[in-house]
């Protein structure tokens, strides 16, 4: 089980989105899904080994470190890409249900299964709610865990057993902040893109509705 | 999950590009991204834990390599290979709209569609031209916009292409200055090297990818302009027929050169 799980997942999701939803899907791929993989993953690899306090007394570096990592930052990551790719399950889910019901009944009971309206578009409207509001909840939780988007190279701990207060450093902490920023970044692109395709969706469809509304008075 | 999925990709973009295109995206699957899995991750691997400081303070040595390395050589390509394959995406997206457009039109039996069903339109090569010459010109032009920000920005922050042997260093908590010791310098430095001449190589095909299709925007130009002075009769129809023969059997043979099957 691997990330081409995933990949697969968006690729299907691809078929049934707007123009919007294909962006989203192509950055999410590329700038998420890519960058994870091919490199923040192996910044953060050897983490805990790297990690080093100015002090012998054993354990005093575990404890520290996990004080200040109680999750780490790149499982953070592949929690919210996971989360954030699912909610698009449900239209796929919707369009397999569709389709299953034109087999069952063995007549042609829509139009195009995969096409956005009536149902199906609740279904898409649910699962960009859900995904833009995923996102806004891993980066604020993000933000609380680790007191605001920075890696400090220092770290002052003084939880049992250390002795007193005692300087830890944190490896490679220029990179892992320039990662952090590109991921936060790209974070924020997506809820913009996800909100201007629920705006996109929501005024298309009502403007639909009012047109129908009006041509059915007239006639 | 790997770089296998960029080549999927970049593979279908393939079918619509130029020859100069087609040459571009191999050097860039052999030379770089195959180049940056198979040999320079492994120089690179063990870049921090053999990374030694001629001090025994602890976090002096995590300190020295966060300061000289702010991001790590191998991290900085993978970004920019994956920036420079980015706007190939713009031309796959505007292909797939054209083709959408055209499934639409069969689909409302239009009599101006000429394919005979869905396979023909899905095989469909289109020819880079109208909106499509200029969204294939903005993302060669995005990618040299690409590739020339990476390559200044690895030069600045690494004060060249050199990696040296011993780097001194004074940063807190480091006593004094502290010698500090690169490992594999020079075979890194070699890879580096590398590493920006197939870069380099990429402007160039970029460069004359631009050029090319320039050349050719005001070469129809100016044939159309010749063609529409002229009388309309007969043999200039059969000529202009001809014309346009050729130029499809001379653009068929140049694509089918290299590249990869997609």
């Amino acid at each position: 089980m691997s990330w081409a799980f995933l990949r697969d997942l968006l690729s299907g999701v691809n078929k049934y989105s707007t123009g919007i939803g294909r962006i989203w899907v192509a950055v999410v791929f590329m700038f998420r899904l890519l960058v994870y993989v091919a490199a923040a993953e192996n910044i953060w690899k050897h983490e805990h080994d790297e990690f080093e306090c100015n002090i012998k007394q054993p354990g005093c570096e575990n404890v520290c470190f996990d004080h200040f990592f109680p999750v780490s930052h790149i499982r953070f990551w592949a929690l919210q890409l996971i989360m954030v790719s699912i909610p698009s399950l449900l239209v796929v889910f919707h369009v397999a249900y569709r389709e299953n019901r034109e087999k069952h009944h063995k007549q042609k009971l829509y139009k195009n299964p995969g096409k956005i309206d009536d149902g199906l578009l609740c279904t898409y409207l649910i699962s960009l709610i859900l995904k833009t509001g995923l996102e806004i909840v891993f980066l604020v939780l993000f933000y609380k865990l680790y007191n605001g988007f920075k890696i400090p190279r220092l770290v002052k701990c003084d939880i049992k057993p250390c002795p007193n207060s005692v300087d830890c450093y944190i490896s490679k902490s220029t990179e892992k902040m320039i990662f952090l920023y590109f991921l936060v970044a790209t974070s924020c692109l997506c809820i913009l893109l996800n909100l201007s395709e629920l705006s996109y969706l929501i005024f298309k469809y009502s403007t639909k509705c009012y047109l129908k509304r009006h041509m059915k008075k007239q006639q | 999950m790997d770089w296998g999925a960029l080549h999927t990709i970049l593979g279908g973009v393939n079918k619509h590009s130029t020859s100069i295109g087609k040459i571009w995206l191999t050097v860039l699957f052999i030379f770089r991204i195959m180049i940056l899995v198979v040999a320079a991750e492994k120089v690179w691997g063990d870049e921090q834990d053999d990374f030694v400081c001629n001090t025994l303070q602890p976090g002096c040595r995590n300190v020295c390599y966060d300061h000289f390395f702010p991001i790590s050589h191998i991290r900085l390509w993978a970004l920019q290979l994956i920036f420079v394959s980015t706007p190939a995406l713009l031309v796959a997206m505007h292909v797939a709209y054209r083709r959408h457009e055209k499934k639409r039109q069969f689909r409302k039996g239009d009599q101006k569609c000429e394919f005979k069903d869905m396979e023909e339109i899905r095989k469909q090569r289109f020819r880079i031209e109208g909106s499509l010459w200029w969204t294939y010109t903005s993302s060669i032009f995005f990618r040299l916009i690409f590739e020339a920000v990476f390559m200044y920005a690895f030069y600045f922050m690494y004060d060249g292409f050199r990696m040296p042997r011993l780097m001194k260093c004074n940063a807190w908590p480091c006593p004094n200055t502290v010698d500090c010791f690169v490992s594999r310098p020079t075979e890194k430095t070699v890879f580096t090297i590398f590493m920006i001449a197939v870069s380099s190589i990429c402007i160039l095909l970029n460069v004359a990818e631009l050029c090319y299709l320039l050349t050719k925007f005001f070469l129809r130009r100016s044939r159309r302009a010749g063609n529409s002075k002229q009388q309309p009769n007969h043999e200039n129809k059969e000529e202009t027929k001809q014309n346009e023969m050729n130029e499809l059997i001379s653009d068929s043979c140049q694509n089918t050169v290299i590249g990869f099957s997609s």
